[in-house]
């Protein structure tokens, strides 16, 4: 029965995106009704954003902004977005620099709104000299922050109901990986951010959506400051023994399960004996967008595994 | 034996404070005391606790005719074996190094603040590692990663160029040799900043490259360094006693019958060596080549004889204990380890400064 509805609600979700972007692709008009009317007032940390019409020149500096308003239905209004935004492939990478966001470059593409993720410089402040709307959406601490923002990019880009569909699509689909029988036992795992054994706890966004299949995180013991990103010893990991063991750093680092195997003193671990090295997207894996979903399946999928072997 | 025994022609008289060489012997054994008690205490201590008493059997265990059952299990085996021993070993290794090539650089270029890094083979190795990183090809098949032989290519083509450049000018006052030092370091920054500026992608692992890589180090790394480690000590070693004639100056040097700048350049390729192979399996530790050298003239003079061997062994005992505070202060998290050199250093580092302010 469960095997059915995953691919059911994926076509749904897929359905709901994709009416979404027709409708907007079709003169920009509000797809549906008052869900669409504006101007809209969007209060954010950094204070209210007024938009007087429905925006159709989106400039998003956040990967994550770009594959959710992307997912929401907004594709077509986004005019650019920044060269670490390289999904989906439709969207329109430009060379803007997220890092270092060059205001004028920006302004180049003449946005009617701007959504970012961090303002290492003062791009905010440019952008409120230059009366661009801007929208931040800092990186999610918790998934509640991924239906929050999703719901805030509906409301500013006049696509209310899909980002209501969406959010509810993966809060579904998401309790159903949750309520999945669990092993007798915790598995245990360690989530590789790079080959220097930087690590997430359970205490981060990433390590959450761990928790939501009821498994360990080695790594918190080793976080008494509590910041959720510590770097591990090695000797502390082969001890820990891990059932699993994630890797986000194979784009980045070039890891795999070859690598780690080759490591010294790893062929130790439970995770490494017995096929348990999982090698992950790194974009997924450091994204709080719609993709979390596939996260959490490609997860479940390899606990499901292991209690196989197991019983 | 008594001190009135007197021995036909080694009754020289000695001046004040200057000891007679077979008294070298004494701190040298010291400091290779201080380093054997460090190793051992860092083979001993580590996140993970494993019995003192069967990681001494395990180590004796090992020796020739010696049998002993530790009673570790494997994977505390493999934990003692190949993660906590060469971590020890290769710790030891980049300490003596950068510590050995810092004296050395101060000794060539008669200036105390002179560390490995001067002549731009940090600046050179981080552009090195930043190029592999960002364009080298997927080397995890390969015998030896790409990432140390690109980051010791790019140290020594940092002070070459370095060298070459303060050259150029014709003069070859060490005061050119250090400006141009400066220079190619700015310039190769320049463009290890702009690669990691298009590449945002590898920014993450050139970080992690630099904050010091002894975290994942294993015998790999040290029989990659070993090699250079030893050509660069014997080198300088056997140059020790020219460094103390080339400490009076260039001229008074070549009145002795020295060539200084040859002297200067075999030195400097031997430091650099030592600083490109510490360097390119380590990422970039600071002050150990200023810490070091200083604390030994602080307790030994300034003599290179003396301070040239001591500076190698008291660098090893410095950053091995370095790395131990590295692993074991937030255990089982890491600190960098630069992060702990700088912090005994800084402060250490304008200490020196200040006593030794009357030096121009």
């Amino acid at each position: 029965m469960r095997k059915v509805l995953v691919p059911l609600l994926l076509v749904l979700a897929l359905l709901a995106a994709g009416c979404g972007q027709d409708a907007s692709t079709s003169g920009g008009a509000a797809p549906n009704g008052q869900a669409a009317s504006f101007p809209v007032t969007i209060d954010t940390p950094a204070g209210k954003v007024e938009l007087a019409s429905q925006p159709q020149r989106i400039v998003s500096m956040s990967p994550t902004a770009t594959e959710m308003l992307f997912a929401i239905g907004a594709g077509s209004q986004v005019v650019a977005v920044d060269s670490n935004s390289n999904y989906p492939k439709e969207a329109p990478k430009t060379d803007l620099s997220a890092y270092q966001p060059n205001l004028e470059a920006i302004a180049g593409y003449k946005p009617d709104l701007v959504v970012y993720s961090d303002d290492p410089g003062e791009l905010a402040a440019g952008l409120g000299k230059l009366a661009i709307p801007a929208l931040q959406q800092p990186a999610a601490t918790r998934l509640d922050d991924t239906y929050a923002q999703l719901d805030q990019l509906g409301r500013a880009t006049g696509h209310v109901a899909e980002a209501g569909k969406l959010t509810a699509t993966m809060k579904a689909e998401i309790e159903k990986i949750a309520s999945a029988d669990r092993p007798e036992r915790p598995l245990t795992y360690y989530h590789e951010l790079d080959k220097n054994l930087y690590t997430a706890t359970s205490k981060t966004f990433i390590g959450q959506l761990y928790d939501q299949l009821g498994m360990k995180n080695i790594a918190d013991a080793a976080d008494k400051e509590g910041g959720g990103y510590p770097q591990l010893s090695a000797e502390y990991v082969v001890k820990a023994d891990p059932d699993l063991i994630f890797l986000a750093d194979t784009k980045c680092c070039g890891q795999s399960a070859g690598t780690v195997a080759a490591r010294d003193g790893w062929d130790q671990i439970t995770a490494v004996r017995s096929g348990g090295v999982v090698e992950l997207d790194d974009d997924v894996a450091s994204r709080w967008g719609p993709r979390v979903v596939d996260f959490l399946k490609v997860i479940a999928a390899k606990v499901q595994t292991l209690e196989g072997v197991g019983s | 034996m008594t001190v009135t025994e007197r021995r036909p022609g080694h009754d020289l008289p000695v001046a004040p404070g200057q000891r007679p060489a077979r008294l070298r012997a004494g701190p040298l054994l010291a400091a290779g005391a201080v380093l054997a008690g460090a190793a051992l205490l860092a083979v001993l201590v580590g996140p993970v606790r494993l019995p003192p008493l069967a990681v001494l059997a395990e180590l004796a265990g090992r020796l020739p005719l010696v049998h002993t059952t530790s009673g570790l299990s494997a994977p505390e085996a493999a934990i003692l074996w190949q993660l906590r021993l060469p971590r020890v070993v290769l710790g030891g290794l980049v300490g003596a190094m950068l510590a050995m090539a810092g004296a050395a650089y101060q000794g060539v270029f008669r200036n105390p603040l002179a560390d490995p890094y001067l002549l731009g083979a940090a600046a050179g190795a981080g552009l090195g590692a930043t190029l592999a990183i960002a364009y080298g090809p997927d080397t995890s098949a390969w015998p030896v990663d790409l990432l140390p032989v690109a980051a010791f290519a790019g140290a020594v083509a940092g002070v070459v160029a370095a060298y070459a450049l303060g050259r150029s000018g014709g003069a070859r006052t060490t005061t050119t040799l250090i400006l141009s030092g400066v220079a190619v370091a700015a310039f190769l920054t320049a463009i290890q900043t702009y690669v990691q500026q298009r590449e945002s992608e590898t920014l993450r692992e050139v970080y992690g490259w630099i904050l010091g890589r002894l975290t994942t180090a294993g015998w790999r790394e040290v029989a990659l360094m070993a090699p250079y480690a030893l050509v660069s000590a014997v080198v300088i070693l056997l140059h020790r006693r020219l460094l103390d004639v080339l400490a009076v100056g260039d001229d008074e040097a070549s009145s002795l019958g020295l060539r200084a700048a040859r002297v200067r350049l075999v030195v400097v390729v031997a430091a650099t060596l030592a600083t490109a192979a510490a360097v390119a399996v380590s990422g970039l530790i600071g002050f150990v080549g200023i810490v070091v050298p200083h604390t030994v003239r602080l307790l030994v003079g300034t003599s290179h004889r003396l301070l040239a061997p001591l500076s190698l062994v008291a660098g090893a005992a410095f950053l091995i204990l370095a790395d131990l505070a590295a692993r074991t202060v937030t255990a089982p998290a890491e600190l960098p380890i630069g992060v702990v050199t700088a912090f005994v250093g800084a402060p250490f580092f304008a200490l020196v400064l200040r006593t030794t302010r009357r030096v121009p």
